[in-house]
């Protein structure tokens, strides 16, 4: 990314100071940009990022399936802060494409909780982030260790989720309690979100990457939530979100990378 | 006289190797004679690490009077090249055929090994389901990264992945010579390029991953599926399956005994998981606080969680 800048920041501080580094043996984590470092200047550039318990991010300790690893983003605004959660980013620090997805969160839908699948490929630190209307930014972060032999971040079927491409499904489920004004409903559609393959010679395999890129969910007219993903979603999208319902039909509507579009309207509730 | 001499050397050795069952080459992987002609390596039950070399799965051969077709070759090219020399022990004939029972790494990534032991000192014929290439292909730089992270740097690189260029889409019959053996590709189950190997000879079915015994059944494929299976469909030719080799666990086992095994433990999984659903559990919360298996499996504190996640995503859609 932009190591060259770094390192020739770090040359204007002298040889002498990085020979003195080398003999504390600082740890490498002070001494060398982290994934994180780079994606957060990416995203953020040099704007603060709060650690403020606004966000939290659930996810195992361990990925059991690298294919298929739950996270659950919540944010909890304080009583009577008058702000909204605007966007809220989710980032695989090492894998091949670290922002799973982008989620713009609708200013009356009051989502509160959104919880999804991503691929995890290696160690990774997981890290979501919460932009406010007022622009300040607040993160989370989680340490996910990776699954071991066998278990690949790769869709197990891509045949049997091609079959039925862009099947959805609508659940709806009892309000949290913690809100019980807020319905709880969860959105699936079928697509292989296919990475892609560009093996070496060796093995002559080139599949186009293939996955669902925008997402978006509304209630009649007004969004709820609109979805920019990327590879690191699970084959067969699965987004659960906790919202204020305002009665109306859930709207949703996708769009993959080949162009194919896919939609369907849900009555609310369930009914 | 050199050359008769060296020849009844030789001739003994065969003699001697198909009786005692042991290998004379140093490194030769242990293979014990399950039927005649038809000989399997017992991996270990355990995750690969740098204490077992990755010789975690049970791997075969089967001798006809031609040649000789290998079923499974292992985690590295160094077990391929110790299976090799049990195979060069017992025969000299030439590996006509290399069988790979689906991608896992455990038991493909051994198949550079092979490179040269065909008839005439060619490559084998590399023979797999015919969903194997695209799911090895797509799994092969995580393959080789996994395996260095367990067994340390440089058991393995991506030039050691060989996809196959026989490929099975329902039922394949192999010629050994006076030995035919049958290959079956199944719907997805294990993984989505599960492969049987059947000799009606002798009535053993080298199952693969299709049967685990003693180690925890691992689902990478469709757990639904799976449970529509029945290995006695492999039967053909007229012949029973009188012995079954599982990919893990002893050399063998039997059906449908130790299918039925196998059959509860996943049954129970995806009881567990569709009430779970029913009952509007996200995934990671039912993850989180399940039950982990005791006494009869191996590794249920590392597959199980596994297990129900993957059964979890796939169920969600009935």
């Amino acid at each position: 990314m932009d190591f060259a800048q770094k390192s020739s920041a770090t040359a204007g501080r002298g040889l002498a100071a990085l020979a003195l580094a080398a003999l504390l043996t600082l740890p490498a984590a002070a001494a060398e940009p982290t994934a994180w470092d780079d994606i957060r200047a990416n995203l953020y550039g040099e704007a603060p990022l709060v650690e403020d318990g606004l966000i939290t991010l659930e996810a195992p300790y361990r990925a059991e399936d690298a294919a298929i690893v739950p996270m659950t983003i919540r944010t909890a605004l304080p009583d009577g802060d008058t702000r909204h959660v605007a966007k809220i980013t989710l980032v695989i620090d090492e894998n091949p494409s670290p922002v799973a997805a982008a989620f713009t969160l609708g200013e009356s839908a009051g989502v509160t909780a959104i919880s999804t699948r991503v691929r995890v490929n290696a160690y990774s630190d997981v890290h979501a982030v919460a932009e406010l209307s007022d622009g300040s930014l607040h993160v989370a972060a989680r340490f996910v260790k990776a699954s071991g032999g066998c278990a690949a971040p790769m869709a197990k079927d891509p045949d049997a989720a091609m079959a039925s491409l862009g099947k959805m499904k609508m659940r709806w489920f009892d309000a949290p309690e913690t809100s019980p004004t807020h319905a709880s409903a969860q959105l699936m559609i079928r697509h292989p979100n296919n990475s892609g393959l560009q093996m070496d010679q060796l093995t002559r395999f080139y599949i186009p990457a293939h996955f669902v890129s925008t997402l978006t969910i509304r209630q009649g007219d007004a969004l709820v939530l609109r979805m920019e993903g990327g590879i690191s979603i699970s084959e067969d999208p699965n987004f659960r979100f906790d919202f204020t319902s305002n009665g109306a039909p859930l709207t949703v509507e996708a769009q993959d990378t080949e162009g194919n579009l896919f939609g369907q309207s849900f009555p609310a509730g369930g009914a | 006289m050199m050359g008769p001499a060296r020849r009844v050397t030789v001739a003994h050795l065969w003699v001697a190797a198909m009786v005692l069952v042991t290998p004379v080459s140093a490194g030769a992987l242990h293979v014990e004679e399950v039927a005649p002609g038809v000989f399997v390596h017992v991996g270990q039950v355990a995750l690969a690490a740098a204490d077992n070399g990755g010789d975690i799965a049970n791997l075969g051969f089967i001798v006809g009077e031609e040649a000789v077709a290998v079923v499974d070759t292992g985690s590295t090219p160094a077990i391929g090249k110790d299976l090799r020399a049990a195979i060069e022990a017992v025969t000299d004939r030439p590996v006509r055929y290399v069988i790979n029972t689906h991608m896992h790494p455990d038991h493909v990534l051994g198949n550079a090994a092979f490179r040269g032991t065909g008839p005439g000192g060619g490559d084998p014929f590399v023979v797999a389901h015919h969903k194997l290439a695209r799911a090895l292909a797509g799994r092969a730089a995580h393959y080789v990264a996994s395996t260095d992270a367990a067994l340390g740097p440089g058991h393995v690189t991506a030039g050691d992945v060989v996809l196959p260029d026989e490929e099975v889409e329902d039922v394949r019959r192999l010629d050994l010579g006076n030995r035919t053996i049958v290959l079956k590709a199944w719907p997805t189950a294990h993984s989505d390029n599960d492969l049987t190997v059947f000799d009606p000879a002798t009535g053993t079915l080298f199952a693969g991953d299709l049967l685990f015994m003693h180690h925890l059944p691992v689902v990478d494929g469709s757990i639904a599926g799976w449970l529509g299976l029945t290995l006695e469909a492999a039967a053909s030719d007229g012949a029973p399956v009188r012995r079954v080799v599982p990919g893990h666990g002893p050399a063998i086992g039997h059906l449908p005994q130790d299918e039925d095994v196998q059959r509860d433990y996943l049954a129970a999984v995806a009881q567990e998981v569709r009430a779970a659903i029913a009952d509007g559990v996200p995934l990671g919360r039912m993850v989180r606080d399940a039950r982990i298996p005791s006494g009869r499996w191996a590794l249920a504190e590392d597959f199980h969680r596994r297990n129900l996640t993957a059964a979890f995503a796939e169920l969600e859609w009935e």
